[in-house]
């Protein structure tokens, strides 16, 4: 029997871990640069509170007593010096923070309250009912749809395809945006007006063997080819 | 419940202040307290059709500026004691109506009335625009030909987005009346049909009137269509597009004129 249990070894765990600091790089004059840090924290009190900061000296030559000075000088304006870097081990004491190698500049995240996040724009654009004489839809961001008719002397501009579920007698242009890959599909072909990228065809041009046929348009280098869907 | 209805077109010359007088007058004839109001401001002429251009005092511009209250304006109908005219300002242009004076002569009248029919000037500006601003529906008149049809089709894409109810992503019930069709002449070919019409604008027919000699005799005399000659075919197809107008289901027959036996046997005479 034993009279007291074995200890059981506890194992020590490393772990690697990166955090983000602000890195402050001092400059000649000393003084001034403090005063920017003050008028920074004028602009905004407690922005670094809580937030790792470490000190590149490498732009700076500063002696011992100099370095223990700027610290004390953080440390008033309740900035607390994590680390510091760019300079020989031994202008600095074990009382001072410990020196850091191996830095990589990253990214810093703010964590100021975000912007909500703009949603991406759509880029086609359905419309359900008949569009009229007169009227003019202009969406250069994509694909247009109808659901019905476009009557004559209404409007379709496109910065993709257009698709009409219904009569096209109005004009439709599409491609706008230089894409010339961009076609027209109707289900009836009555346009005074067809367009991609450019290129157009008006009611003149246009077979008539075609009319009120389903018929879709497109570019083949730089002529228009209007067949009809079925 | 108050039904503000504008007689509309887009296109000059096909029928609106006919229609208008001529469905006023059937809808009090069905017992409907209605007023007609002339919005073709420097060009009237609902009081010449409702024979009522020898009463006028004041109008609707007197009412817009303050000058005249409505009951002074309004105009009683001789014939039918439910039936009202409000006219349009002879001496003035449309740009002495104004949004806000039409909105509250508008609400006024949708407290006295239970119809109000707005007879819209020919053209898509400010008569025509505000005319149909209040509007709770349209009737939207069409002659069978392209033109008229393309200009229709203008103005329902106004309705639908030019209006209070528009605005407020609401729907202007729409309706569209034919007139001077000639079934003779459509079923030639010289004429759009009713369907090709109805294909392109989308919209639910109301009526068809049929070309008549009797219209322009009705105007003449200041008498609506339907009170001058009840029994002829516009008459007749006015009446069913207003029984239209208040909900009933009626077939879509195209009247045609009811020729007498001696024109029928004189019809034929050599000249």
């Amino acid at each position: 029997m034993h009279g007291t249990r074995e200890a059981t070894r506890q194992l020590v765990r490393m772990r690697g871990r990166s955090y983000v600091a602000f890195v402050f790089a001092p400059v000649v004059p000393i003084h001034g640069w403090l005063e920017e840090i003050d008028a920074m924290l004028a602009r905004s009190p407690g922005f670094f509170v809580g937030k790792p900061v470490v000190l590149d000296l490498s732009a700076v030559e500063l002696s011992q007593s100099a370095i223990a000075h700027l610290v004390a000088s953080l440390e008033q304006r309740n900035i607390r010096v994590l680390g510091i870097e760019g300079v020989d081990a031994a202008h600095l004491t074990t009382s001072m923070p410990p020196l850091l190698t191996g830095g990589r500049p990253t990214v810093l995240i703010q964590n100021e309250p975000k912007k909500p996040e703009a949603k991406p724009k759509p880029t086609s654009l359905l419309l359900e009912s008949p569009v009229r004489s007169g009227q003019s839809i202009v969406f250069t961001e994509g694909d247009v749809t109808v659901l019905g008719s476009v009557g004559s002397g209404a409007e379709i501009v496109a910065g993709g395809s257009i698709h009409i579920y219904g009569a096209l007698r109005g004009r439709a242009m599409a491609g706008v945006n230089g894409n010339s890959a961009a076609r027209i599909f109707c289900q009836k072909i009555e346009a005074e007006l067809l367009a991609i990228d450019g290129y157009y065809q008006t009611a003149e041009d246009i077979d008539a063997n075609l009319r009120n046929r389903p018929a879709q348009a497109w570019l083949e280098g730089d002529i228009m080819k209007i067949t009809p869907l079925n | 419940m108050a039904k503000v209805l504008v007689v509309t077109s887009g296109k000059g010359g096909v029928g609106k202040t006919t229609s208008t007088a001529a469905l006023g007058a059937a809808l009090a004839q069905m017992g409907e307290k209605v007023v007609v109001v002339d919005f073709d401001v420097g060009l009237r002429n609902l009081d010449l059709v409702m024979g009522a251009e020898r009463r006028v005092v004041f109008d609707l511009i007197n009412v817009v500026q303050g000058v005249a209250k409505l009951s002074q304006a309004l105009i009683r109908d001789k014939r039918l004691e439910n039936l009202w005219l409000l006219p349009a300002s002879q001496t003035r242009d449309k740009d002495a109506l104004t949004d806000e004076g039409v909105g509250s002569i508008i609400a006024d009248l949708r407290t006295k009335f239970d119809w109000i029919l707005c007879d819209s000037p020919a053209g898509i500006e400010r008569g025509a625009t505000l005319a149909m601003r209040y509007a709770d529906e349209a009737v939207v008149v069409t002659n069978p030909e392209v033109s008229s049809v393309r200009d229709s089709d203008r103005i329902i894409g106004m309705l639908d987005s030019k209006t209070v109810k528009a605005e407020k992503g609401e729907r202007v019930e729409k309706h569209v009346l034919i007139t001077r069709y000639d079934s003779g002449r459509a079923s030639r070919g010289e004429m759009l049909s009713i369907d090709d019409i109805l294909e392109i604008l989308a919209t639910p027919l109301l009526g068809i009137i049929p070309e008549s000699q009797d219209v322009l005799l009705a105007s003449n005399v200041g008498s609506p269509v339907t009170l001058n000659n009840a029994a002829s075919a516009p008459a007749r197809a006015y009446v069913d597009a207003a029984r239209r107008l208040m909900g009933e289901t009626v077939d879509m027959v195209v009247p045609v004129e009811r020729k007498s036996l001696m024109n029928r046997l004189l019809g034929r005479r050599a000249a």
